[in-house]
This record gives C-alpha cells, sequence and structure tokens, in this order.
C-alpha cells in the first residue's frame, strides 16, 4: 500500500464519540454582558466576592485583543453567539445517581464513563461534568474518610469559600490572557480538589468533560491545591458530540503545590476535531498552569491531546520553591485539518529548580502540529536545570511539523539542554514490520506507541491501555 | 517450493525496469546463492518476492507452493513463511525486540492456527534462539535495530529469522558488514536453522560466506536477469574471473530473447 493510500484510509477513521444526548436545557440567551453575569452569579447563588471577580475579569476582557501569535488560522469564534451557561433541565440537588437524567447516564455509559461506583474502575473517582455543570462526584465519602475534598467547583464555592477564595486566581489571574479572562468572567463549573497535610489521595480523581449541547461554551475551572507533604494524582478526560460548527472550550486550570507536595496531573483530550475538510470541531483554548509554591515540591503535567480542530494549550510550571521539579510530558496527535499549537513554559526562580520537557507530536493527513515552549531561568534560580526533547513524526507528505523553543537564562548557573528531531513514518519502516508479520494498521500503531513510549509511560495505569487504544483509533489505516 | 517465472518488475515511481524476465525455481531442502554486481537487481528481486510496494511486477509471475502470492499484502507473504532478512535493517525506536517478536510469532502463529505462545512460554522459547547468535538477554530488551552496529543488525536478522521459522529465507547481504568472528556465528546460525522442510536463498557479493554455507545452486545476475546458473564452482570461478567474461551471456540472452 502506498503512502497515499495509507493516507486517504487514515483520513477514513470515525469519530467515536460523535453523538449527541436530547435533554431539555434551561439555557441562557447567547452573547455576553454584565447581566449575563449576574444573572449566571445568581443562579448559582454565589457570594460577592465571586461575582466582583467575574465583573472585574469581564471589564479586563473587553479591553483585551484576541491573540494571533500562535502558528495556527481559523474563524475567530463569535463571541455573541455563544451561550455562555447551558445545564441540563430538571437538576434537583443530586443525592444519588437515581437523581441524574437517565439519558444522561445513559451518555456516560456509551462513552465507557459508567458512573456507578461498584463499575467504576478501581481507585478512580469520577467528576463528571456534562455541558456547564457538573453532574455528579464518585466516592465522595471514600475521599472524605481521607480528608480529600474533591467536589464540583460551585459546590466548593459554598462550602469552602475561604479556600476558593485564597487561591482562585492565585496562579492564573482574571487578567492573564484573552481566554483566561473570558473563563474568569463566565465559567460554570469545573472540579475542585483539596489534599490536606501528609495525606497520599487514596485513589485517582478523574474529571470528564463532556459538550453536548450545539451552541454553548464549556468555560470550566478546575483548582487543585495540595498542602505540605501530599500527593495527588487527577486526570480528566474530554469528548463532544459531532456538530459542523465550531464549539469553544476555554477551561483555566490551576495548581498549588505546598512544601514538599506533589501533583501530577495527566489529560486525555479527544474532543471532536471537525471532518476532513475542516468543518466542525471544538476550539480548545486552555490556560494550565502550576506553582510550585513550597520548597522541594513537585509538578508533572502529561498530555495526549488527540481531538480538537484547534488547540492552543501550554500547561506551565512556576518553580517557585527551592529543590522543586517541574515536568511537562506530551502527545500531541494532529490527523485531517486540526492544527494544535501546544507546549509548556517552565519559569525557574528557585533554587536548584529541575524542569524536564518531553514533547512528541505526531501530524498525518492535511494537520499542523507545533511545540511552542519556553524556558526561563531567573537570577535568583541557581543551579537550576531544564532537559527539553521535541520529537515531531509526520506521516504523509501534507502535514506539518514545527518547533518554537523559547530560552532564556538570566543565572550564568543554570544548564539548559534542548534536543529536537524530526522523523517520517516510512514505507520502509511499515514494510519492515508487515515483513514481521504484522498488518499494516498494527505496524503504524506499534511506531507511534515505540515513538510516544517515554510519555505513554507517564500516565497512570489506568489510563494507560485507553491511551494505546486511542493513538491505534487515531492513527488507524484500515487496510486497503 | 517458489517458482518465478520470466518476472518484469518496475520502479512504481519512475517506471524504471530493474528486473527484465528472470526465471529461479528453488525446492525444499536447497540452498541458492544469487551474486552479481551492484544494481543487477538481486536486492530488488528479494523485496519484491516479499512483497514491497515500491515496485510493480509487469509481467511474469511469482509461485508459492503452487499459489500466486502477487496480490498478496507483505504481511499475509509473512504468514505464508516468507522471511526477508534485509540489507539495510530498520530501526524502530522505542519498540524492544521482545515486543515486536511477540507480536510477530503470536500473528504468524494465529494465521497458521498454531498455538500461541503465553510469555513466559514465549521467554523460554527466546532463550533458546539467542544461543543461536550468540547474544544476551539484554538484547531482548533493546529497542529493534535502534542504535545497533551494522552487525548487530545483521545479527537480529537472523535471529528473528531463528524465532519465526520461515519456511523460504530471502538473506540479503547479510554477510556484509560483519567480521570474521560475527560472519562465522551468523553463518552457522542459517546452517542450524536450515532443514529440509525449508529452502534458503542468499543474496550475496562475496565468496566468503560460501565457504561457511555450501549452495546446492549458484545464479549470477546481470542486468536484471538470471545470466548463468551453476553449482558452488561456479561462485570459485566468479572470486577469480570477477563477472566481466559473464556480461556478453547479458547481452547475448538480454534484449533479443
Amino acid at each position: 500500500m502506498s503512502e497515499t493510500k495509507l493516507l486517504e484510509s487514515m483520513m477514513g477513521e470515525e469519530y467515536k464519540y460523535g453523538f449527541t444526548t436530547d435533554v431539555e436545557y434551561d439555557d441562557f440567551p447567547k452573547g455576553i454582558d454584565e447581566d449575563v453575569i449576574r444573572l449566571l452569579s445568581s443562579i448559582k447563588d454565589e457570594p460577592e466576592w465571586l461575582l466582583d471577580f467575574r465583573l472585574k475579569a469581564f471589564r479586563r476582557w473587553k479591553e483585551m485583543e484576541e491573540p494571533s501569535w500562535f502558528n495556527a488560522t481559523y474563524k475567530s469564534p463569535d463571541f455573541e453567539n455563544i451561550q455562555y451557561y447551558s445545564s441540563p433541565k430538571d437538576r434537583p440537588e443530586v443525592e444519588s445517581l437515581d437523581d441524574i437524567d437517565p439519558k444522561i447516564r445513559e451518555t456516560y455509559e456509551k462513552l465507557g464513563i459508567p458512573l456507578e461506583e461498584q463499575k467504576m474502575l478501581a481507585g478512580v473517582a469520577v467528576d463528571a461534568v456534562f455541558d456547564s455543570v457538573s453532574i455528579f462526584t464518585t466516592f465522595k465519602e471514600k475521599l472524605a474518610e481521607a480528608g480529600v475534598i474533591f467536589c464540583s467547583i460551585s459546590e466548593a464555592v459554598k462550602k469552602y469559600p475561604e479556600l476558593v477564595q485564597k487561591y482562585m486566581g492565585s496562579v492564573v489571574p482574571a487578567n492573564d490572557n484573552f481566554y483566561a479572562a473570558l473563563n474568569s468572567a463566565v465559567f460554570s463549573d469545573g472540579s475542585f480538589c483539596y489534599v490536606p497535610k501528609d495525606t497520599i489521595c487514596p485513589m485517582e480523581l478523574s474529571t470528564y468533560f463532556r459538550i453536548n449541547n450545539m451552541d454553548s461554551g464549556q468555560f470550566e475551572r478546575t483548582l487543585i491545591i495540595a498542602e505540605e507533604n501530599s500527593h495527588v494524582s487527577y486526570l480528566e478526560g474530554c469528548t463532544a458530540p459531532m456538530y459542523d460548527q465550531n464549539q469553544l472550550h476555554a477551561a483555566v486550570v490551576e495548581l498549588i503545590a505546598l512544601d514538599s507536595a506533589e501533583i501530577k496531573y495527566s489529560t486525555i483530550q479527544n474532543w471532536y476535531a471537525g471532518d476532513e475538510d475542516g468543518i466542525g470541531g471544538i476550539f480548545n483554548f486552555v490556560t494550565k498552569r502550576g506553582i510550585c509554591k513550597g520548597d522541594n515540591s513537585k509538578i508533572s503535567w502529561t498530555q495526549l491531546e488527540t481531538g480538537s480542530a484547534v488547540t492552543l494549550k501550554y500547561p506551565s510550571v512556576i518553580l517557585k520553591g527551592d529543590n522543586t521539579i517541574g515536568e511537562f510530558y506530551s502527545v500531541a496527535v494532529t490527523n485531517k485539518r486540526q492544527q494544535a499549537d501546544t507546549g509548556t513554559k517552565m519559569i525557574h526562580l528557585g533554587k536548584n529548580s529541575k524542569s524536564t520537557i518531553i514533547s512528541k507530536g505526531i501530524s498525518a493527513g492535511y494537520s499542523n502540529n507545533s511545540y511552542r515552549g519556553q524556558v526561563k531561568i531567573s537570577k535568583k534560580a541557581d543551579n537550576a536545570r531544564n532537559y527539553s526533547q521535541c520529537d515531531s513524526m509526520l506521516i504523509g507528505q501534507t502535514c506539518g511539523a514545527h518547533t518554537f523553543p523559547y530560552i532564556e537564562s538570566a543565572n550564568p548557573t543554570g544548564q539548559i539542554e534542548h534536543e529536537a528531531t524530526t522523523s517520517r513514518v516510512g514505507e520502509d519502516q511499515i514494510f519492515y514490520l508487515q515483513q514481521r508479520g504484522l498488518s499494516e494498521d498494527d505496524a503504524i500503531s506499534m511506531i507511534v506507541n515505540g515513538f510516544c513510549k517515554e510519555v505513554l509511560k507517564e500516565l497512570p495505569m489506568e489510563f494507560a491501555v485507553e491511551a494505546n487504544k486511542l493513538l491505534g483509533i487515531k492513527l488507524e489505516g484500515s487496510v486497503g | 517450493m517458489l517458482e518465478i517465472k520470466n518476472l518484469h518488475v518496475i520502479v512504481e515511481e519512475d517506471g524504471t525496469e530493474i528486473l527484465k524476465g528472470v526465471n529461479l525455481t528453488v525446492n525444499k531442502g536447497e540452498i541458492h546463492a544469487i551474486m552479481g554486481p551492484n544494481g543487477s537487481g538481486k536486492s530488488t528481486l528479494a523485496k519484491v518476492v516479499a512483497g514491497h510496494p515500491e515496485y510493480e511486477v509487469t509481467e511474469g509471475e511469482i509461485l508459492y507452493n503452487g499459489e500466486d502470492i502477487l496480490e498478496l499484502d507483505p504481511d499475509e507473504r509473512a504468514h505464508l513463511g516468507v522471511f526477508l532478512a534485509f540489507q539495510y535493517p530498520v530501526e524502530v525506536p522505542g519498540v524492544t525486540n521482545k515486543i515486536l517478536l511477540r507480536e510477530s510469532y503470536n500473528t504468524i502463529a494465529e494465521s497458521r492456527g498454531r498455538e500461541e505462545l503465553d510469555p513466559l512460554e514465549f521467554d523460554d522459547y527466546l532463550a533458546k534462539k539467542l544461543e543461536l547468535v550468540d547474544q544476551g538477554p539484554e538484547f531482548l530488551d533493546r529497542a529493534v535495530n535502534t542504535g545497533f552496529s551494522g552487525g548487530e543488525k545483521k545479527r537480529n536478522e537472523i535471529f528473528q529469522m531463528a524465532v519465526l521459522e520461515p519456511k523460504l529465507s530471502l538473506l540479503d547481504e547479510t554477510d556484509s558488514g560483519l567480521d570474521i568472528d560475527a560472519l562465522r556465528i551468523v553463518a552457522d546460525g542459517i546452517k542450524k536453522l536450515h532443514g529440509e522442510d525449508d529452502a534458503v536463498v542468499m543474496i550475496t557479493h562475496y565468496q566468503r560466506m560460501l565457504n561457511y554455507i555450501t549452495p546446492d545452486y549458484v545464479h549470477v545476475m546481470i542486468g536484471g536477469k538470471i545470466v548463468k546458473s551453476g553449482d558452488k564452482d561456479l561462485a570459485l570461478q566468479l572470486e577469480e574471473k570477477g563477472y566481466e567474461w559473464l556480461e556478453s551471456y547479458a547481452s547475448v540472452n538480454g534484449e533479443g530473447k
């Protein structure tokens, strides 16, 4: 089979999660102004400080310009045509699973995320976010025994206002960038996690995001706080139905690690990517940042980005404490007309801080895949070290791969290493493996999995298998 | 076992004709050597039998156990027992020899209706095969051909052959790039693997491999055709006289035929 044919069949692969769920919504009118924000805040019965937070963010947002410095082209979202809040109707306080609309439960089952605790992957607690609101958080009691708080951010605002107020916006300020400001103004829900001192969270925490409604954007916020000497591992997964218009997903994630704490944050992103011609798909414009606030703390981002029409995303770590560690492990797969501009920022402020960046970009079809990363060593960060490795793999002749590293060091004791490679999955490699008996699909899957191995091994065990499968599906070139 | 009749082959991309009417019959239990100058089409012949997509067969046929295999994909041919030891083995970073071999072995076993081996059985099986190429168990955990020396790559090809137990082995310049000791190990391995139920076709430039493995037939390929066949003495003659004296055969039997 020639490379062209291979390419064609790869592009024919189907998106499995593209169905819609027919539920009734409590919707907002489209568009955004201060009244919409006040209404949102009052529906959610929010305290005054949060409304202020939102309004300030909104005023800043109105003054800001939509960014355009990345390596992607698209028609900018019509912000007046987005519904900023969308919640499935008839939603009483959810005390047990029986209170959830059976259609929504069914949706999660179709996605392979059953909410019944007994069916869950052993040791994984799930918060399920459907359009704008959090539907249900499993395993709440078991976590509470360990002192871990895991709930929707709306619930956290009510129950733990002092924690939320203290930390929200402390890592990603409301005016940080255009999309973070928009999120700060209109965020509807998201997950909140607090791990107390000297606690190892007894299970994997996980949030599952699902955009269902055609006109709604999803603006969730996640806030994770790991107190001194605690440890937590968190995973998010995302899917959306197939619509022929673009939907905006502008999330903000903030992580705070205090002395000797460790946060591991993993993402499997499989939003709808649009069709062969680039029609439809999600705009995934998120701001994710963590701060290693205390000494000896560690934050690790692992992401497997396979979906979305356009992805702009740079999960970053501010290494504020001494002896802190920041890690970024990324696999970004683009196919068809997808565009991804993704990478990280490692900001070294503390002494002996260390960061590692391993980025693997795989492009196929007519897609464009860019790595953009910044490593900054400040004056005071003695003996800071960074190692970056950015590898790109091309499948076919019509895709693009780019690497944009930005390196800045203001301290002569800093050590920065950057390595980059580009390779092409060639006919010869596929032929070699086929000659050893593997089918063409299996050959490609093996080559790609081998290429991503260093990153995939960072994913929590429970999800590694899913990740392998997802890569296989994304790049399937059914034998033709 | 293998019957190649009047095989004409072009490079798909630019239409250059490489093979211009090759005839070759290989029976079970036989060892054949194909020799010839650079660019005569030896490697192309091996790749075409294995089903490389770069080439297009314009005329003639390839029968394997009486069955036309031209329409089969490379993996389907591998399932039937065709094995190609590559002249330039390909690197597959991040995939260990063991992972590849387990997948290969089990895929082929499944297609032949043979029992798959569970991981522990497979480990034992591999350990025995490793002895054949004089490598330790760490060889299994190295990524396929990645960072291997030329000699290691060639040994790995023979190791894979030992594990997969093919029926028809096409060895494309397996002897080049090997030092004397490695050559002996590889040659011994091939000899041990060869039995009366399988056949080996060795492509080589040099007589030296044939000092270890005595072929039943030696063929000389020039200009995309086999111009002379004989027994092992033909190889010795070539060593002495080179290929020039045969080039007249190529033109006489060439285009006019």
